[in-house]
């Protein structure tokens, strides 16, 4: 019992952590947590964090939330995900009702404004070093296909604007047929 | 009765917005301005920018903001729970089809397939911020007078710190915070 309380404890902290600095859009969060979660805490490999990132993305509603919720469910089942849940939701909930109160304040802040405009080099930064990591692991693989589905993929939502429920219905597809195709070859040589 | 229209609202938000952020701003839009006027058009587009400068999904700082505005603290928590009900009861299922069966081949096949996928798309969203970073609003131009240099470095020496010494995240992305807005101030 002391053992999940304290499980418990740090999804919470952690995520509500992670979800108070997630700032330029949903896809901020997966490097954050990939940091936490798989190269600090050990409580997931990374290949699992793709996986629940991949179906974060074709849930609907936020992909934070999305994301927190599916490790939650992970490490400590559904009271665990309710605990992320909640841990995600919190900051920005409390943030926004505070800065809706006094938002004219807010907007006309140099200062404010200045730091947030430097941050974003540092968030691109951060996304860019994510990137390198597991884009070099997929390179490394020497799977033809799934550096092609990479690059494909890629083109297909950041120079054509494809909606990303597209590329993952067929970027899923391309993967089980690859699947069934060797299963099916290894029966034939059998 | 506002509160149960707030919750219904944000609940169609939550449940058809795929692919996140931008992505369900239309959504916002059409339910908060054109359909119930809670927002003057002026008003949405402060609830943008406010969104933008602060942490969390803009879907979720909508409910909130909206919320606050046409009932307080009650209106934000309606709001807000309306807006996440769909994603747990949709993710809930989800996570138990995948933990259910993940092993089996053909849903190994489906998720390899989708692994280099998400990687693509992590890529996009950090170029597209990269992009804003560097060029501003115009976005991506030849013209060597519309980079912003001090973000092209900041950039730079945040990536190298990055891969070299491997430091907190979120420290990195405050150092250029700090850095990079006491440039902008002094310029």
């Amino acid at each position: 019992m002391q053992i999940k309380k304290h499980i418990y404890f740090k999804l919470f902290i952690s995520t509500f952590y992670l979800s108070s600095f997630t700032f330029g859009g949903g896809f901020v969060i997966i490097p954050l947590m990939k940091k936490k979660f798989v190269d600090e805490l050990k409580w997931i490999d990374e290949e699992e964090m793709l996986n629940l990132t991949a179906i974060a993305q074709s849930s609907p509603g936020a992909v934070a939330v999305n994301a927190s919720m599916l490790l939650g469910y992970r490490v400590a089942g559904l009271p665990g995900a309710l605990v992320t849940v909640l841990g995600t939701v919190l900051p920005p909930l409390i943030i926004l009702s505070v800065v809706s109160l006094f938002y004219e304040a807010f907007q006309e802040n140099m200062i404010i404004n200045a730091v947030l405009k430097g941050m974003r080099a540092g968030v691109a930064a951060v996304i860019a070093d994510v990137v390198i990591s597991l884009g070099g692991k997929i390179v490394k693989e020497k799977e033809i296909l799934s550096v092609l589905v990479m690059v494909f993929a890629f083109v297909a939502v950041f120079f054509l604007g494809v909606n990303v429920m597209y590329i993952i219905l067929v970027c899923g597809l391309i993967g089980g047929l690859r699947m069934w195709i060797s299963e099916k070859r290894k029966k034939a040589v059998m | 009765m506002p509160l149960l229209e707030l919750f219904w609202s944000f609940f169609q938000v939550g449940l058809f917005s795929f692919g996140g952020g931008m992505a369900a701003l239309p959504l916002i839009k059409n339910q908060v301005v054109d359909l119930h006027h809670w927002l003057t058009l002026t008003e949405f587009a402060d609830l943008i920018t406010i969104a933008e400068m602060t942490p969390g999904p803009i879907a979720i700082n909508s409910a909130t903001f909206v919320g606050t505005r046409i009932a307080g603290l009650e209106g934000a928590l309606v709001a807000t729970l309306g807006c996440i009900l769909p994603s747990c009861i949709i993710v809930s299922f989800f996570a138990w089809l995948y933990f259910k069966y993940k092993d089996l081949k053909i849903i190994k096949g489906v998720l390899s397939g989708l692994r280099p996928a998400v990687v693509a798309l992590i890529a996009s969203a950090g170029l597209t911020i990269l992009i804003l970073a560097i060029w501003g609003e115009k976005g991506f131009s030849l013209d060597i007078t519309s980079v912003n240099f001090v973000s092209v470095i900041l950039f730079a020496s945040a990536v190298y710190i990055l891969r070299r010494w491997r430091p907190n995240p979120i420290a990195v992305m405050f150092g250029s915070g700090v850095i990079g807005g006491a440039i902008y101030l002094l310029m």
